[in-house]
């Protein structure tokens, strides 16, 4: 399998690139002899990702108050067009890297392999893997295009390690004209306050479902995790009925979280959910029903009354 | 203010899924209902239309065998009519495969001011498709949002962000990926059941539309799945049944573990 370069788009916040694009180097340096980088802000981040691994950093000049997704992809594209392009591109199934990975499919007339939590080889080939059916099973896919291979790999499917490379050399990627694909604008950013870790670092995630009943009782998954120094989460279903916000969702929409320990309170365990939570290395289940396909991945499991048990095992933490 | 909204009927996610051993892909050989993901979309799409005072709301689907079911749950919620893409050499598509018979439909099926998606559907859930529909059609695009207003020709989007969300703007035709969970789906009426029994369905095959049957289906899907394997699997740990006494097990757990 000789694949001799690899791209990577690498996102970052406030000059600092995403821990999954590091994830991503890392896994790149071990499949691919060159490892380079595509970002918005490439200059502020050649040293970091230089550190791991990669040896150049294409920046795309794109101007801050655009979505990035549209000029990203339309500069990858126009480089694999003029074969100038590398032989893979990874990158992070995230709000961006989604936007990316669809344009550039189209520009470039290849498909995408999707919701990847590993790479590895079959046949000769770089192939995906993604799991399905609640991660019971594995799909193993392949591009047969002959055409740039496009993986959209999920956060946290590699443990992100420096090679001790110094910075990425920094060059300029053209962005082509976009018409109207390159016109939405942002024109205000909202952070919506949260206190204590979150879930991408927490070693403890506490997690209610539907089995909570209604939306005042997430209190308790609150308190639970303040006693904790733990993130709240949720499964889609309490996020779907607006009980809690988007951004605590976990699953196959949502985040995928792999603390030391998970507690899943009053949640079912849909395949939906496992997806997201079922790397974790110790799971605490607690729901009614002893048929819930949550307890198939549960160190622990109580088969019982979230009213009953969680207001206990919070008491008892309390009176510490 | 003509509002398209692509919507995926889908197997019942209530039943297990199961993969064909020949083909390898996603069985769908039993009864299809709408996607619950796209009922945000369509419920969003009749507020804009009612909010716009004129207008209507024009569905796209592409589905096996001229599976109509789903599409009249979105039909008797409000929906003026659809598009329906069915032809045996569309099985095997891949989203790009897809987005390509989708695009060519949405063109089908008038001038939109506006075309919806969900940000991903609940089978195949590969979500580039809002994007890659965008990109054929060479318009703008806003994904995840959580809250649409239309202002003359401008759009106003708040999207999803990894710390919370934000206002984006763009000019009117766009494409935009609705989150599942924004809107409360209103139930379809009795009256709004008995109407989508009546309401226009043009179904068309791929020849209608343009479309080269060697870019779709399995020929036109770029990727191959070469093998499907048991995922390792947890160790099965312990199941107790709460006494009114289990909480002490968690807490022993925790303490074990040192995160208290």
């Amino acid at each position: 399998m000789a694949i001799s370069k690899i791209w990577v788009f690498a996102e970052s916040l406030e000059g600092k690139a995403s821990n999954t694009s590091l994830e991503l180097l890392t896994k790149a340096r071990e499949l691919a002899d060159t490892v380079e980088v595509v970002a918005a802000d490439g200059a502020a981040i050649a040293a970091q990702v230089g550190a791991y691994g990669a040896t150049k950093v294409h920046n795309v000049s794109v101007d801050a108050s655009k979505l990035h997704g549209s000029a990203i992809a339309g500069a990858i594209a126009e480089a694999v067009n003029a074969g100038n392009g590398p032989d893979v591109i990874l990158t992070a199934t995230s709000y961006t890297g989604r936007d990316v990975a669809g344009r550039l499919s189209v520009r470039v007339d290849a498909p995408v392999i999707t919701n990847v939590v590993d790479l590895v080889e079959k046949d000769g080939a770089l192939a995906g893997v993604e799991p399905v059916f609640g991660g019971s099973t594995d799909v193993y896919t392949k591009f047969t295009s002959g055409k740039v291979g496009i993986f959209l790999v999920r956060p946290k499917s590699f443990a992100a390690e420096e090679s001790g490379g110094g910075a990425a050399e920094v060059a300029e990627l053209a962005i082509p004209d976009l018409g109207a694909t390159g016109t939405p604008v942002v024109t205000n950013r909202f952070v919506e306050e949260k206190t204590g870790p979150s879930l991408d670092d927490a070693a403890v995630v506490v997690a209610g479902g539907r089995g909570l009943g209604e939306k005042d009782k997430y209190e308790m998954i609150e308190t639970l995790a303040k006693l904790l120094n733990a993130a709240p989460g949720a499964s889609r279903a309490i996020v779907d009925a607006g009980w809690v916000p988007y951004s605590y969702q976990i699953g196959q929409t949502g985040k995928v979280v792999k603390p030391t320990v998970y507690i899943a309170a009053g949640i079912s365990g849909a395949t939906q959910h496992l997806v997201g939570m079922k790397g974790s290395k110790n799971i605490i289940a607690i729901n009614k029903d002893p048929e819930a396909p949550i307890f198939s991945v549960a160190d622990l499991g109580i088969v019982g009354d979230v009213h009953k048990v969680l207001p206990k095992v919070i008491e008892a933490l309390q009176s510490r | 203010m003509n509002v398209v909204v692509c919507v995926k009927q889908i197997p019942d996610p209530a039943d297990p899924g199961a993969l064909d051993p020949n083909t390898k892909t996603l069985k769908r050989d039993g009864k299809l209902i709408l996607d619950e993901s796209d009922s945000y979309g369509v419920e969003m799409a009749l507020q804009l239309v009612d909010a716009a005072g004129s207008g209507e709301v024009t569905l796209v689907s592409m589905a096996p065998n001229g599976e109509v079911s789903g599409l009249r749950t979105a039909l008797a919620m409000g929906a003026a009519k659809a598009v329906l893409v069915s032809d045996d050499a569309l099985a095997g598509s891949d989203a790009l495969g897809t987005s390509k018979v989708l695009a060519k439909a949405i063109a089908r099926a008038g001038e939109a001011d506006l075309i919806l998606t969900a940000t991903e559907s609940s089978d195949g859930y590969t979500g580039t498709v809002p994007e890659q529909i965008a990109e054929l059609l060479q318009l703008p695009s806003v994904t995840f949002a959580k809250e649409i207003a239309v202002d003359g020709s401008t759009l106003k989007v708040q999207r999803q962000t990894e710390a919370g969300y934000d206002e984006v703007e763009c000019p009117l035709p766009a494409v935009v990926s609705v989150t599942a969970g924004v809107v409360e789906p209103r139930y379809p009426s009795f009256k709004g059941i008995m109407a989508a029994k009546s309401k226009p369905v043009d179904q068309v095959t791929i020849a209608d539309l343009g479309i080269d049957a060697a870019s779709v289906g399995w020929a036109g899907a770029g990727q191959e799945i070469v093998e499907i394997a048991q995922a390792e699997a947890r160790e099965a740990g312990t199941i107790i049944e709460d006494d009114g006494e289990a909480f002490a097990q968690v807490v022993k757990f925790l303490d074990d573990l040192k995160v208290v």
